[in-house]
């Protein structure tokens, strides 16, 4: 059997929509448990770090641009450079280290 | 900070706040988009239809699965199993962010934030100070998500036009954001800092392990959180001191400094 398109983009779109919002809407008050709040504020911090590395790496054409990406943009927000700031020096250290000068 | 504290003023202010900071995301989004169109096309979708799924969807590996379904033709139940799956970060995400609103914020503010959630605009807006003004996060999309949405069309209607050294310098620029949020928080906190570190490390090492290969990547972004996060509230519990309480009058005072810096 053939399915539609749309359909199959109602269904992904409802299931994305709902772990969204489900959290947001029904956790209205503060989390008192000692646990899960520490949990929930490690989360965005390892999730971000996760996400980062090794995958930086593997976005331009050769490693060796994300590795000097990840440097620059280390050494950037370290020094206090703002979010776009951090975000083109990287893209900038990423395309000269491809080998594009 | 509900009612009339919350002047038109200071609305105004953080929804430009939140263009801002979503115009690099909303490049970043473009190239990467523009990459996902490429599989959208091969999965037979118009860029009509890639538009209306990345306005909806809008996650990288989420419409990477979903296009990989519709190329299957598999059952819709496979379709909700494997965005589950491939999104239940944003699961975590929303629960962190439950705990950074003012509780009085109503329903539907609490729906579009939730709806707009995205790896990045999830990242600015736990970056802020203070709790979440709902307004940031609508300027946040208001660009990205076009930008995402745009970008999915037009890769799948243009293919390859831009040169790939191109493509591939734009797309650390959504790493660098990531790295905008984790290394001031790890200069500021020595245990958030380290916590950054193992991240990388596990990270790295469970890339390398082949026992993990058959796992998708964002399952492993998930389990990764999980562990990760789980062990360090189990070593390290945040006091009420450091933690939220302490975070909500310092950053409140700073978020107010930085708003009365914005109106000059």
């Amino acid at each position: 059997m053939t399915h539609n398109i749309y359909l199959y983009i109602l269904v992904a779109a409802a299931v994305s929509c709902l772990i969204r919002v489900i959290p947001l809407t029904l956790i209205r008050k503060k989390i008192k448990n000692p646990f899960i709040r520490s949990f929930l504020y490690y989360v965005p911090y390892v999730t971000l770090a996760v996400m980062t590395f090794p995958a930086i790496l593997d976005a331009p054409q050769i490693p060796a641009a994300g590795i000097l990406a990840l440097i620059v943009g280390i050494i950037a927000a370290w020094k206090g450079v703002n979010m776009i700031g951090i975000a083109a020096l990287c893209c900038v250290a990423a395309f000269l280290g491809t080998g594009h000068f | 900070m509900t009612g009339e504290n919350f002047g038109m003023n200071r609305q105004k202010n953080a929804f430009i706040s939140g263009i801002r900071d979503g115009i690099p995301i909303a490049l970043g989004y473009f190239a990467v988009a523009f990459s996902l169109g490429i599989v959208a096309k091969k999965a037979g979708l118009d860029p009509v239809q890639g538009f209306i799924s990345s306005m909806l969807n809008h996650a990288s590996a989420g419409e990477y699965a979903e296009f990989t379904v519709i190329m299957a033709n598999a059952p819709y139940v496979e379709m909700a199993f494997v965005i589950l799956i491939t999104n239940i970060r944003y699961l975590l995400m929303s629960c962190a962010l439950s705990q950074r609103f003012d509780p009085d914020t109503p329903g539907i503010h609490r729906f579009l934030v939730g709806f707009g959630i995205t790896d990045e605009i999830f990242g600015i807006s736990i970056g802020r100070p203070g709790v979440v003004n709902p307004c940031y996060n609508y300027g946040a999309m208001a660009i990205a998500l076009p930008g995402w949405s745009f970008g999915t069309a037009i890769g799948i209607v243009a293919g390859n036009i831009l040169p790939a050294s191109i493509v591939s310098a734009l797309s650390v620029a959504l790493y660098g954001m990531f790295i905008a949020i984790i290394i001031p928080a790890s200069k500021k906190n020595r245990i958030v800092g380290g916590v950054v570190a193992v991240s990388f490390l596990v990270s790295f090492a469970v890339s390398k392990i082949s026992l993990f290969d058959r796992m998708s990547d964002s399952m492993k972004i998930s389990l990764l959180t999980v562990v990760i996060a789980g062990a360090a509230a189990l070593l390290f519990p945040v006091k009420e001191e450091d933690g939220e309480d302490s975070m909500d009058t310092d950053e409140k005072s700073s978020d107010y400094m930085a708003f009365e810096k914005e109106e000059l």
